[in-house]
């Protein structure tokens, strides 16, 4: 009896047995989502945010640091038993304000922006008040942590143009960057030293992985840290920057719209580079960002516009100085050609008649200079005045372009614009083919014209005045990390196709701008030899715009200068005033003469 | 006592070694589920020390099996499991409250379960009853007291809301089947399983009344010259499967509490509730399908530390061997249990007293019970119940119990010659 039914059990506990293997191959081996659960389930990857580089001024004052920022993160999938009524309570919100949170939360999911299983930043930028509050309620919130971070903070506003902002990186920058580097929510430098520099400042994420038991509670690192990356801190910069100088401008130029930029002649540091109209750069870091972005951006004054490399103006008449030492060069006059003020062609100003080259420069005699540029583009080396002038005009372009014109410098700053030195091929396009010759483009002659500079070239230019002849590239940052040194590009020297000899002349003359010429009422200064020359550009019909560059001493000189004052008539009046008080705040540590600088603060010529 | 009985030289070698094998792996498990990096396997604080301590308590307790003499399971199998009876009885009025069931009696700091210990007893009982001379199969009362024995228990455990370790005492349906029971009543119970199930999934009930209408007519059509008692009976078969039917929403929505509905709801449709009462398959099977082919390795699992499988170390100690042993270690731990099941029943054919036989397939039918539903729950085939793996599972009564079941029958399988001279 029972034949066989032992049999039977033995087979059903085999079978269970091979069930089982079969089931737990696919669950183990064949099906994948079960893995990918466990990585989200266990390990929380927490990304450490570099601390960005900081930047100090050239006498060690900071300029740009970071703040402390904490927000509140979600990782929707992970909440459950969500207490609205108690988290209102712990983060002091009301019941709408909540609800329009998750609102937003839900916007940017269905918006393929956030999911539920990344983290999104929930709250921004809490204060480290409420962080305090939060701190102790926060495992009461499963899915929900606390991510730190730091953002930016600026000890100074008057420096906002040069170093620019910073802020997440966007969807565009995200879709362009082929480095890989970035991840939404990111921060990356926007403009100015903050987006040059971005590599060196931006140091690298790290990343800790954390491992959490069901409820999100952190337990520990995953394997020891095994995986775990420290956070890199990005390089702090040295700027050549002297911030007092650079405030200081920033404040005589407060009302005002234009620029003025200060170097150091040896070396090409810039000691001060001020844009007016500019804005409070706290502005730009924080809660607020995006609301007062649109603000400063829908500005009609236009604060986020950097004139010291954006702003292209004709060069007036501190052209004739390039002008003269090119001639120089050239040898079509010596200093002892005296050229008759004719003024049937070109209108002059001032009562002289029959000057030497020292005289025209300190008169600014416009004739003068249309005759030493017919000299140069016809010279006779063709047999037509049209391919003589072309011949000439290319020779001349490759003089003015040595001192920097017509081609961007390279500062260490985007969106810096070239201006122009007009080509032969310029006025081929501009003619449309047909022919031209030195009379239909002899007001280059007196810096208007075709030519546009920007107040940085200019600053250049009377840098390399004062160095005789060479310049190095302006730069703001002298020290990127611990080497001590700029970059290399910086270090580099470049010479102007001008012998140095020939920049005698012109020193001499710029002395006498100041001390007799034009400048001499609001740019002489009683213990400095200050070199300058006025400049006054044509704006019909607005008033013209005020200009000045100058260096000093004369002689082993510390700062070259330039000073654009738009809207404020003749370069001898604001731009000398302006550039006058900055280099005795540089050399002297103030001014001594008041009433110049209230002269200045008084003059308010915003359009 | 003559030379030849010292017990070393006939005790099953093989069981014991397999035995070894699974405590040892399970404390290993164990500590591998619960351990915090900076304690030791040893340490009391932990499950793992505390479960040191109860497999210590297994080896006094296996030497102690082994010397008391063989006749005093028998001769005492009523009076073990009349003491049982009655500390179940009493469970409900002074045992302690444990996850929200009533099934510990405490001594002091510690304490037990006496529905682990039940299960033994009414092996004993059971395999004394049918061993008894006269004792007949197909005897209505003797049915009726076999059926009372297991009922007993059932009743008592039911009461303490106990309902995984209560459906433990159905499978000595399995026993009685091998000693002579008809296979209809077996088949009628998992037909009944089965159309529960389907008629929760298959939404027109007529579908099923007309499948279990086809089924009688070929088993009558294949049995018409048989005797009219068996047509009867399978007559009765088909009726009770379609009562079936009409009485699942009532058993389901009445007699089941709300979360075991939940549980056998999200056995059809494991998407229903992952965060609810899915949540234990769910957690369990991911943590099972992160161990891959070769498992994350020992000490090296993340869902089953860091808390995410519930009873990690109890009734889910599976998903720990299952994340860090990954398909092999499950293989392996498949191969012990098949190994054990298919020696016990070994054991049990080659007895030569009834007594011993059934009791034999007893522990083979409740370790098989234990292991198959353990299991199936982790890897989601079958509803949650509290079910440990027995010699794995943390736990001082469960281990205890499961040890003293499998040394009673290796102590009388070590003098099964005995029984002849007895006799």
């Amino acid at each position: 009896m029972n034949e066989g039914r032992k049999e039977v059990l033995q087979i059903v506990f085999v079978l269970i047995g091979l069930v089982f293997l079969i089931k737990l191959f696919f669950i183990q081996i064949v099906e994948e989502s079960y893995k990918n659960m466990a990585g989200v389930n266990a390990i929380r990857k927490e990304i450490q945010y570099p601390i960005r580089g900081i930047i100090k001024d050239r006498n060690g004052k900071l300029i740009v640091y970071n703040n402390p920022e904490f927000d509140l993160m979600v990782i929707l999938h992970e909440v459950k038993h969500f207490d609205s009524t108690r988290f209102c309570a712990v983060f002091d919100k009301s019941q709408h304000e909540l609800r329009q949170l998750f609102k937003n939360f839900y916007t940017e999911i269905r918006n393929r922006k956030a999911n539920q299983f990344q983290p999104f930043p929930f709250l921004r930028q809490l204060s480290t008040y409420d962080l305090a509050k939060i701190q102790d309620n926060i495992d009461e919130f499963p899915g929900f942590f606390i991510q730190d971070r730091t953002t930016r903070a600026y000890a100074s506003k008057a420096v906002a143009n040069a170093i620019g902002y910073v802020s997440e990186v966007s969807k565009k920058q995200l879709e362009r960057d082929k480095t890989g580097i970035y991840r939404q929510g990111d921060y990356i430098g926007q403009s100015g030293l903050e987006a040059y520099y971005e590599e060196y400042l931006r140091g690298k994420r790290g990343v800790k992985y954390l491992m959490r038991n069901k409820d999100g509670v952190i337990k520990g690192s995953y394997e020891d840290g095994k995986y775990d990356t420290l956070s890199i801190p990005g390089q702090d910069l040295v700027s050549t920057i002297d911030l007092t100088l650079q405030e200081y401008g920033a404040f005589l130029l407060n009302g005002k719209a234009g620029s003025i930029i200060a170097i150091e002649p040896a070396t090409g540091e810039i000691l001060a580079m001020v844009s007016g109209p500019s804005y409070d750069p706290n502005l730009l870091t924080g809660k607020n960002y995006s609301e007062n972005f649109v603000m400063i951006s829908n500005d009609s004054l236009k604060p986020l516009f950097n004139r010291p490399l954006m702003a292209q103006y004709r060069p007036g008449s501190i052209f004739k100085i390039a002008q003269a030492m090119v001639a120089l060069q050239e040898g079509v006059i010596t200093p002892e050609t005296r050229i008759k003020c004719d003024r049937s062609i070109i209108d002059c100003h001032g009562p002289h008649s029959n000057e030497d080259l020292r005289g025209a420069i300190t008169n600014s005699c416009n004739p003068y200079f249309h005759n030493v540029l017919r000299r140069m583009l016809n010279k006779g080396k063709a047999n037509n005045p049209f391919d003589d002038t072309r011949i000439g005009l290319a020779e001349w372009d490759k003089h003015i372009m040595s001192f920097g014109f017509g081609k961007r410098l390279g500062i260490d700053l985007p969106n810096e614009k070239r201006g122009l030195v007009p080509s032969p091929e310029y006025y081929d396009r501009a003619y449309g083919g047909r022919p031209w010759k030195f009379s239909n483009i002899y007001s280059i002659a007196i810096g208007e014209g075709e030519n546009m500079v920007v107040p940085l070239q200019m600053a250049n230019f009377a840098a390399t005045v004062a160095n005789k002849g060479f310049y190095f590239t302006p730069h703001l940052i002298k020290s990127v990390g611990s080497t001590g040194m700029p970059l290399p590009q910086y270090l580099e020297k470049h010479y102007t196709t001008i012998d140095s000899a020939n920049f005698r002349i012109a020193r001499d003359a710029m002395q006498r701008v100041v001390e007799a010429g034009t400048a001499q009422y609001r740019a002489k200064l009683k213990d400095i030899v200050v070199c300058g020359k006025t400049g006054t550009v044509q704006n019909e019909p607005n008033p013209d715009h005020s200009v000045f560059i100058a260096f000093a001493p004369k002689e082993n000189p510390k700062i070259a200068i330039s000073v654009y004052v738009e809207y404020s008539g003749q370069g001898g009046r604001a731009a000398a005033s302006i550039a006058s008080l900055m280099i005795e705040k540089y050399l002297l540590g103030g001014t001594q003469r008041p009433n110049i600088e209230e002269y200045v603060l008084k003059g308010k010529f915003l359009q | 006592m003559r030379r030849d009985e010292i017990i070393s030289q006939k005790i099953d070698w093989v069981t014991v070694l397999i035995y070894g094998l699974m405590v040892f792996w399970g404390w290993l498990n164990i500590y591998s589920a619960t351990y915090d990096e900076t304690q030791s396997i040893f340490d009391l604080s932990l499950n793992s020390g505390r479960q040191m301590m109860f497999i210590i308590a297994s080896v006094v307790l296996i030497l102690a099996i082994l010397i008391i003499d063989m006749r005093f399971y028998e001769t005492f199998a009523y009076f073990i499991y009349g003491g049982i009876l009655f500390l179940l009885l009493l469970v409900p009025f002074i045992g302690k409250e444990v996850g929200g069931n009533r099934a510990w009696l405490g001594f002091g700091s510690f304490g037990v379960q006496p529905s682990e210990f039940a299960k033994f007893a009414t092996a004993l009982v059971v395999a004394k009853y049918i061993g008894t001379i006269g004792f007949r199969m197909d005897n209505l009362r003797n049915q009726i007291v076999l059926f009372a024995m297991i009922g007993a228990p059932i009743l008592l455990i039911l009461l303490q809301k106990d309902y995984g370790t209560a459906m433990v005492f159905m499978v000595f349906l399995l026993v009685f089947y091998r000693e002579g029971m008809s296979p209809f009543l077996l088949l009628v119970g998992l037909g009944m399983a089965v159309i529960f199930i389907l008629t929760l999934l298959v939404e027109n009930n007529w579908i099923l009344f007309g499948a279990i209408g086809i089924a009688w007519a070929i088993a009558i059509y294949f049995n018409r010259r048989k005797k009219i008692k068996r047509l009867i009976i399978i007559t009765a078969g088909a009726l009770v499967l379609a009562f079936t039917i009409t009485s699942v929403e009532f058993i389901f929505n009445n007699l089941l509490e709300e979360h075991h509905q939940k549980r056998v709801m999200v056995l059809i449709n494991p998407e229903l509730d992952q965060l609810g009462a899915g949540y234990h398959v769910y957690q369990s099977k991911v943590a099972i399908g992160s161990g891959g082919f070769f498992g994350k390795g020992f000490l090296k699992g993340t869902q089953t530390k860091l808390k995410f499988v519930p009873e990690q170390y109890t009734d889910f100690i599976f998903c720990t061997i299952g994340e860090e042993h990954g398909w092999i270690g499950s293989l392996l731990m498949i191969v012990l249990f098949m190994g054990l099941l298919l020696r016990v029943v070994f054991l049990a054919e080659r007895q030569k007293n009834r007594f011993a036989r059934v009791y034999g397939y007893s522990v083979a039918c409740i370790l098989f019970f234990h292991f198959a539903t353990n299991i199936a729950m982790t890897i989601g085939l079958f509803p949650v119940i509290g079910i440990p793996l027995p010699f794995f599972s943390y736990g001082g009564s469960s281990l205890l119990s499961f040890t003293v079941l499998l040394f009673i029958l290796l102590k009388l399988d070590a003098h099964r010659m005995h029984v002849l001279q007895r006799l």
